[in-house]
C-alpha cells in the first residue's frame, strides 16, 4: 500500500511537468493550428530563466586572501557578490538562494517576448503550409535554441537549487499512519505540484472567465465567424503563444531544483509531452492535464522493480503502449473532439 | 639439335636483371605502403576523436585542451609538461622521431557509429597514423575495432568498462584509463572500513555496458566482503528523473544505494537520492549509504552539494602531490586558468605514451608501435609506477579512492582523495571471468 503510495505521488509530481507543457502545446495547437516542436525548447529555456537570475544574484567582485592559496600556488581570488554589498550578507545570501522561486517573476516577460517574436517572426509564415513543414521547422528551430543555450552554458548539467527552506523531505507516511520514513516526498516535490495545479487552474480561469478567454476559445472553435465579427483573432493569437511560452517557460523554472537544467532537457520532455497530448485528445485542454498525470503516475508504476520483474523492460515502452491502447480505444484521444486534425 | 648460348656471364646477368626486375614492384611497394598512413613528409598527424557535441561535450572540450597541450610539448613548445617527469627520456621535444606534430580532430557526438565516421574520415581523409579520445566505452570499443580493421593506433580516452581491454580488447587499441573490475576491487576494502561488512545494497545501473560491468565489478567485490545485495535495478540510459526508481529503495530493506550510473544519469540519480532524505534515512539501525563507483569532477560539478560525503573512485586526481602531477596542473593551469579533470589527464598521457613508443620503436609502424608498448613499464605520469600489460593492453597502476568535500574552497576543489588503492591490490589475471571471451589478435600495419 505504501508501495503504491508512494509511486502516485511520484508521478504526480512528473504528470505536472507533463501536464504543464502539453498545457502549452495544447494551446498553440488548438488557437493557431501549429504543431510546435520547439516547445520544449521553451521549457529548457524557463530552465535556464533561473539558471541565468541565479548569475545575475551571484555576480561577484574579486578579493585576494593571502591567506589561501589556488591550486597553483597563487593567492586565493575570492568571489564576493554584489548582493553581499547591496543587502548585508545574510540578506544577500538569502536572496541567491531564493532564486529559483524570484525567477518566476523574471521568466513570465522573458518567455512572452520569446513567444511573441517565435511566433511574429517565424512561425506565423508556416501557418498555411502544411503539418509536416510546420514539424520541421520548429524541431529545426529548437535545435537552435538548444544549441545557443549550451554554447553560453556548456553541455554539462548545472546545479539549481530550491531554497533551503524547501530542501530535504516530508514523512507522507506518517501522516496516514504508516512507519517512519516508507514514505519521503521531497519538499519541493511538493510545491512543484501546487504551482503546477495553481498555473493550469489560472490558465483555465483566464480562458473561462474572461472576455480575452472567450474570444479566444470562440476563436479555437471557428476562427473564420470571430474574425467576420471584426475581431482581430490574429492579435489574440499571438498573445495566447506567448501565454503558452510563458507556461512552458514557468514549468521549466520550478522544474530546475528537480532535474539540473542542461541544454538538452526540452528534447527529453517534448516526445513525450507530444504523446500527451495526443492520448488526452488533439486540442483538448482538460485532456492534455489529464493526460499528462495519468501517463505521469503510469510510468511511476512501470518503473517498480516488481512490475520490471514481471515485465521487463515495461519502464521504457509503458507509455507508448498505453497511448497504442487508448487511441485503438478512443481515435480522438481521451477527450478529444470531432474535426481536430481530421480531414 | 640446337646449340645453346648459355654462359657464365650471360646467366648472371639474366639473373641479376630479372631479379631486380621481381623485387621491383614489392620494393616500391614496401615503400609506399609499408603501414596505413606512413608519414613521409616533415609532420605527423595525429587525430584527436572527441565528443564536441553531445551530453559530454564538456568532458571532450577539456580532453581537446590536454591533446593540444601535449601536441605544444611533444613540438617544444610550453613548459614541456610530464615530458620532463616521465621516467622514459626518449622524447626530446622535437616532434615524434623529428617530424612535427600536427592534428586534426573528430566529434564522436558519445554514438558509435558517428565516432566511427569522424574516426575513418581522419584516418582515409587527413592521413591520422594514430586515433585517441573519446568519453564512453561504448564509443571506445566501436573505434578501437575499427583502428584494428584499418591498421592504425587506437589510444583510448575515458573508458571504464571491463569489456574494452576484456571481451572487446584489440591488438591495435591501448588503454591507460582504470576499469569497473578495479573500481570495485580499490572501493570494497574503504566501505568496508567505513560502513561495516553487514550490509544490504540496492543497485541502479545504466542499462548499456559499462553499467552492467561495474555493476558485476561492485557487487562481486562487495559481496566477497560479505554485503548481500537486495536487487539490482536496470534504469534506461535516456531517464532524466530517477524518483520512482529511487522512492522503493527504503523499503526495499536495503541500507546502501549504489548507483552504477555516470554523466547526466549519475547526476540526476544522485541528486534524486538526496532529495528522497536517502541520505539523512537510517534502515536496518544504519545510517543510509550512497556509492557512486565511477567519480568525475565535471560530474560532481553538476550534481553540487549532493556529493559531499560520497565515496566513489577515480583515475587520477588534480590534488595528488607527486611531482609529475602537479607539474601537469601547473602546466594545465597555467594554459587554460583552472586544473585539469581524470579525461584530461589520461587523454595527456596517452598522446605522451603513444609518441614514446613511436621514438623507442625508431619507427611509427603499428606493429612497431605495440611491441614498445607491451609490456612496457613507466612512472612519472601521475599515477605512480604503471605497466601497460602486454596479454590485454590494459594499465595497471594504482586507484584512487574518493569522496565528496564537505567544505570545497572553489569549484573544483570538489573531491578529496581518501585512499590510493596500491595497485597490486587491483591487479587480475588476464582470464579473469570479469574480462573473459574475446581475443587481443594480432597488429595490423593495415596498408
Amino acid at each position: 500500500m505504501d508501495a503504491i503510495i508512494l509511486q502516485i505521488l511520484n508521478g504526480l509530481d512528473k504528470g505536472s511537468a507533463y501536464a504543464l507543457i502539453a498545457l502549452g502545446l495544447t494551446l498553440i495547437f488548438g488557437t493557431l493550428g501549429v504543431v510546435n516542436f520547439a516547445h520544449g525548447a521553451l521549457f529548457m529555456i524557463g530552465a535556464f530563466c533561473a539558471v541565468l537570475l541565479s548569475r545575475i544574484l551571484s555576480m561577484s567582485y574579486t578579493t585576494i586572501d593571502e591567506t589561501r592559496t589556488d591550486f597553483l600556488g597563487n593567492p586565493m581570488q575570492v568571489n564576493v557578490p554584489y548582493a553581499y554589498d547591496f543587502f548585508g550578507e545574510a540578506a544577500g545570501q538569502t536572496i541567491i538562494e531564493w532564486a529559483v522561486p524570484l525567477a518566476i517573476l523574471f521568466a513570465i516577460p522573458i518567455m512572452i517576448l520569446i513567444g511573441v517574436a517565435m511566433e511574429r517572426g517565424l512561425i506565423k509564415h508556416f501557418y498555411k503550409r502544411p503539418h509536416a513543414d510546420q514539424i520541421l521547422v520548429t524541431f529545426g528551430l529548437a535545435i537552435v535554441l538548444q544549441e545557443i543555450i549550451k554554447y553560453y552554458f556548456g553541455a554539462n548539467p548545472i546545479p539549481t537549487p530550491a531554497p533551503p527552506a524547501f530542501t530535504g523531505s516530508f514523512d507522507f507516511g506518517a501522516l496516514l499512519g504508516f512507519d517512519a520514513n516508507q514514505i519521503l516526498y521531497p519538499y519541493w516535490r511538493l510545491v512543484y505540484f501546487i504551482f503546477a495545479a495553481i498555473i493550469i487552474g489560472a490558465v483555465f480561469a483566464f480562458l473561462q472567465f474572461t472576455t480575452f478567454g472567450m474570444v479566444v476559445r470562440a476563436g479555437m472553435a471557428d476562427r473564420e465567424t470571430v474574425g467576420l465579427l471584426g475581431i482581430n483573432i490574429d492579435k489574440r493569437f499571438t498573445i495566447m503563444f506567448g501565454l503558452a511560452a510563458a507556461v512552458a517557460g514557468l514549468a521549466g523554472v520550478m522544474y530546475g531544483p528537480i532535474y539540473s537544467p542542461n541544454y538538452h532537457m526540452g528534447m527529453d520532455f517534448l516526445v513525450l509531452s507530444f504523446v500527451v497530448v495526443v492520448v488526452g485528445g488533439m486540442g483538448s485542454l482538460p485532456g492534455a492535464v489529464a493526460a499528462g498525470f495519468l501517463l505521469g503516475i503510469l510510468e511511476s508504476f512501470a518503473s517498480m522493480r516488481e512490475v520490471i520483474n514481471i515485465i521487463p523492460g515495461i519502464n521504457q515502452i509503458i507509455i507508448y503502449l498505453v497511448a497504442i491502447i487508448i487511441l485503438l480505444a478512443r481515435p480522438r484521444g481521451l477527450m478529444g473532439r470531432k474535426g481536430v486534425m481530421e480531414d | 639439335m640446337s646449340k645453346s648460348n648459355l654462359t657464365r656471364r650471360g646467366v648472371l646477368k639474366t639473373g641479376a636483371i630479372g631479379g631486380a626486375g621481381l623485387a621491383l614492384p614489392t620494393m616500391f611497394a614496401s615503400r609506399a605502403n609499408a603501414y596505413t598512413n606512413e608519414p613521409t613528409g616533415s609532420t605527423v598527424t595525429l587525430g584527436f576523436n572527441v565528443p564536441q557535441t553531445g551530453p559530454y561535450a564538456d568532458e571532450g572540450a577539456d580532453e581537446l585542451r590536454a591533446y593540444e597541450l601535449a601536441v605544444k610539448h611533444l613540438n617544444g613548445e610550453g613548459d614541456g609538461g610530464m615530458i620532463n617527469t616521465f621516467s622514459s627520456k626518449a622524447l626530446k621535444g622535437n616532434g615524434i622521431l623529428g617530424k612535427k606534430v600536427e592534428y586534426v580532430t573528430g566529434d564522436t557526438q558519445t554514438k558509435s557509429d558517428a565516432a566511427r565516421a569522424s574516426a575513418r574520415s581522419m584516418i582515409e581523409k587527413d592521413g591520422a597514423v594514430m586515433i585517441t579520445g573519446g568519453s564512453s566505452s561504448g564509443v571506445a570499443v566501436a573505434v578501437q575495432a575499427l583502428c584494428q580493421e584499418a591498421g592504425v593506433i587506437f589510444m583510448a580516452g575515458l573508458t571504464h568498462s571491463n569489456d574494452t581491454t576484456g571481451k572487446d580488447k584489440r591488438a591495435n587499441g591501448f588503454r591507460h584509463f582504470f576499469n569497473s573490475y578495479m573500481s570495485g576491487a580499490a572501493l570494497a576494502p574503504v566501505l568496508e572500513a567505513n560502513y561495516g561488512s553487514d550490509r544490504k545494497a540496492y543497485h541502479l545501473t545504466a542499462d548499456y555496458n559499462w553499467g552492467y560491468t561495474t555493476e558485476e565489478a561492485i557487487r562481486s567485490s562487495t559481496e566477497a566482503m560479505g554485503w548481500e545485495t537486495v536487487a539490482a535495478v536496470k534504469t534506461p540510459l535516456t531517464q532524466t528523473d530517477f524518483s520512482s526508481y529511487i522512492a522503493p529503495v527504503l523499503q526495499s530493506g536495503a541500507d546502501v544505494l549504489v548507483l552504477n550510473h555516470y554523466g547526466g544519469n549519475m547526476v540526476n540519480s544522485l541528486t534524486n537520492a538526496v532529495q528522497f532524505g536517502l541520505r539523512e534515512a537510517q534502515a536496518n539501525g544504519k545510517n543510509f549509504e550512497i556509492v557512486v563507483p565511477l567519480y568525475s569532477r565535471l560530474m560532481a560539478r553538476g550534481a553540487g552539494d549532493a556529493v559531499k560525503g560520497i565515496f566513489g573512485s577515480t583515475n587520477w586526481h588534480w590534488s595528488l602531490q607527486d611531482e609529475a602531477s602537479q607539474t601537469f596542473v601547473r602546466s594545465f593551469g597555467t594554459e587554460y586558468g583552472f586544473p585539469p579533470s581524470q579525461a584530461a589527464h589520461t587523454c595527456y598521457v596517452q598522446a605522451l605514451l603513444y609518441a614514446d613508443a613511436v621514438e623507442r620503436a625508431g619507427s611509427f609502424e603499428p606493429c612497431a608501435v605495440v611491441e614498445a608498448l607491451e609490456g612496457f613499464e613507466f612512472d612519472g605520469l601521475g599515477n605512480g609506477p604503471t605497466l601497460y600489460r602486454a596479454e590485454d593492453h590494459q594499465c595497471f597502476k594504482d586507484v584512487l579512492v574518493v569522496r565528496g568535500k564537505e567544505n570545497p574552497t572553489s569549484e573544483f576543489d570538489l573531491l578529496e582523495i581518501v585512499e590510493i588503492t596500491p595497485v597490486d591490490q587491483v591487479t587480475y589475471p588476464p582470464d579473469h571471468p570479469q574480462f573473459a571471451g574475446g581475443a587481443l589478435g594480432s597488429c595490423n600495419n593495415g596498408a
